[in-house]
């Protein structure tokens, strides 16, 4: 309970709750259970990246090719929704899950095997997806009537008052807790990321360990990649174009420490749901849009700090540096 | 990440060392290589016009990937590069409509880039913050006050003697721009190899803690390597500014990727304690090179960004796999 009350999920919950309360003392209506339903809706997919990110994260890497992973599979499957208009969701699903995935492999084989930075092997492939896309399409988009109305009824569909992409959310919101923090590998993450070569010792594969992560991260990826294209039922080659950085926002702010090895999937939640109200707050009070990117960076520093501020707890190194298995 | 101990060389050691060496020579024949290639492969190629056109692709971007190229080897980074550039070229946009002349232009230009490098440099060395984050940080923050002041507005109306930084001539075929880019290329050369300044910088990338313990400011040297980088983005906004004769927000948008992969393909390493200017000169030079090139083809931009993307993953990787094949 102690913890709890230190800890950067409630801090974010009050924020969360000063920044409704101040936008409700002035707009009543954007507090209305059906607004913050829609609110909700419109972060899921902030929120299914955020938490393949902090998963990330947490291993000391970062992929900024989640956007570009995004929107390549939203093309693969909006142009095999093309040419087989009567596939069934299920298996839509799964390819867009899998070819996400495949992604999100090609990063993590080049950071487990070949070693490379993390961040540079991730700013590589972000250009090659969206590069791709242009080859796949020369350019043209793939419009509204071109694709099947069960391909863009899926994440739009209601069941007991929320869409299927708001249940999608909430229902990887509860795999990962579960798997952050009652699986093997889920605590392989955090010990991969706190501290690498007591992970080794411990007998941990920390490459592997990463190579997991970029494969989970490119899965949501892709697997968002489907919901988004059908949700605004169109495809080009700049779809979420520079979502990265807010994926990225919402973890830092989510208290997701980049150097590795502190953050929870609550905290990528909040982060994401903090980010997502403000977006959906400022035009309803009157604030151009345009001020939208200057905020989120100003959120990335002011977040960084406190996470600087509360992580300051230096620890000894006991053994000697190991050599990381491969 | 191997256990060697270290003295503090310009380069890594071992295997790599012969190899990183020759880095240099291997990026030399690359560059002569896509010469021929192009020449063979356009007729509009081998045009001294052209030519003089096509290094407008690179020198700007290699201005920063100078100082850049410093910052990554003392085992920083700096991803707002490109955002300094549009809040630097907003800055002066709004100063033309307040009638400043060229001269003041050019000094605000400067300045938004230094207060930029020094609010970088502050968070990074004042606070201890990662700067990987802090930098993806301040480049929407930059960035983001560009498209509150501009929207989806531009600025024009830059006064004419202002064109002369990115249209200009010194002589004949010779842009302004690209001798700029040769003093700079000399003094960050100079600075690098031939100062004391320098050396420190080799060692905080190789191993910042036994530098400081070695009586080196760490953290005002990176302090200063950040100042310079917002300068030389202060620059670079300022030739771009001048060559497009407007400002929008969206202005050198994904430039900090081509810029880290100059500084990389020169032969820098991203960990840091390695790399050299002549490098990153050669490796300005191929990207300039494959862009004029492909551009003549009719490439369009993306396709050449996959290159520049499979080129940046390439350089790194290819080594290390030639490497793990010899064992």
């Amino acid at each position: 309970m102690k913890r709890f009350l230190a800890s950067r999920e409630l801090l974010l919950l009050i924020a969360i709750g000063l920044l409704l309360g101040v936008i409700s003392s002035r707009f009543p209506a954007f507090i209305a259970p059906s607004n913050l339903v829609a609110v909700f809706n419109d972060t899921s997919p902030l929120i299914l990246l955020a938490i393949g990110q902090m998963i990330v994260i947490l291993t000391k890497c970062i992929d900024l090719s989640v956007a570009a992973n995004l929107a390549l599979t939203g093309m693969v499957v909006s142009l095999i929704n093309i040419a087989v208009p009567g596939l069934p969701i299920v298996v839509m699903l799964f390819i867009a899950v899998a070819f996400g995935a495949v992604l999100g492999m090609f990063n993590g084989l080049l950071v487990w095997k070949l070693a490379i930075p993390p961040i540079v092997v991730t700013l590589g492939t972000m250009t090659i997806f969206r590069g791709t896309i242009f080859l796949l399409t020369e350019g043209k988009w793939v419009n509204s009537h071109e694709m099947s109305d069960t391909f863009k009824a899926f994440p739009r569909t209601e069941i007991l008052g929320l869409p299927v992409l708001s249940w999608i959310a909430i229902a990887v919101v509860i795999l990962f807790t579960i798997v952050m923090t009652r699986t093997t590998l889920g605590r392989a993450f955090y010990a991969a990321g706190g501290n690498p070569h007591a992970a080794t010792y411990a007998g941990i594969n920390v490459g592997r360990t990463q190579f997991w992560a970029f494969t989970i991260s490119g899965a949501l990826a892709g697997l968002t990649g489907y919901l988004w294209v059908s949700r605004f039922a169109v495809a080009y080659v700049d779809v979420a174009g520079g979502f990265e950085l807010t994926v990225v926002a919402a973890c830092v702010i989510g208290g997701v420490s980049i150097m590795g090895g502190i953050g929870s999937v609550p905290g990528a939640l909040l982060g994401a749901l903090f980010l997502g109200i403000i977006a959906n707050a400022l035009p309803v009070v009157n604030i151009s849009p345009f001020w939208q990117m200057a905020i989120s960076g100003g959120a990335i520093i002011i977040a960084v700090v406190l996470n600087a501020q509360a992580n300051r707890t230096p620890g000894r190194i006991i053994l000697k540096r190991a050599e990381h298995a491969t | 990440m191997t256990t060697t101990s270290r003295m503090i060389p310009d380069r890594l050691q071992t295997p790599l060392e012969r190899k990183l060496k020759s880095w240099e020579s291997l990026l030399m024949l690359v560059a002569i290589g896509i010469f021929i290639i192009n020449s063979f492969a356009s007729p509009y190629f081998l045009n001294v016009w052209n030519l003089s056109d096509a290094t407008f692709n690179f020198t700007e971007k290699a201005m920063i990937a100078f100082a850049m190229a410093l910052l990554i080897i003392s085992g920083e980074i700096d991803l707002s590069v490109a955002a300094i550039i549009a809040l630097a070229s907003t800055a002066m946009g709004a100063a033309v409509q307040l009638g400043v002349s060229t001269e003041g232009l050019v000094l605000i230009g400067l300045l938004v880039g230094l207060a930029c490098g020094a609010f970088n440099g502050f968070l990074v060395t004042g606070l201890g913050l990662p700067s990987i984050v802090v930098t993806i940080g301040t480049m929407s923050l930059f960035r983001g006050i560009s498209f509150i002041i501009l929207g989806d507005q531009a600025y024009r109306g830059y006064p004419s003697d202002f064109a002369f930084f990115g249209q200009g001539y010194v002589w004949w075929v010779i842009t302004f721009e690209f001798v700029l880019f040769a003093i700079i290329a000399v003094i960050y050369a100079i600075i690098l190899h031939m100062t004391n300044f320098g050396r420190a910088v080799y060692a905080i990338g190789n191993n910042a803690t036994a530098a400081l313990f070695s009586g080196i400011r760490v953290g005002r040297v990176k302090f200063i390597l950040f100042l310079l980088t917002g300068l030389m983005s202060g620059v670079a906004a300022i030739c771009l500014t001048s060559r497009l004769g407007s400002t929008r927000p969206s202005i050198a948008v994904g430039w900090e990727l081509e810029i880290v992969t100059m500084v990389v393909l020169g032969g820098v390493s991203i960990l840091g304690g390695s790399g050299s200017i002549p490098g990153v000169v050669i490796a300005a030079f191929v990207m300039g090179l494959v862009t004029f090139g492909l551009g003549l083809l009719n490439v369009p931009g993306i396709v050449m960004s996959i290159v520049i993307g499979a080129l940046l993953i390439s350089v790194i990787a290819l080594p290390r796999l030639w490497s793990m094949w010899r064992t």
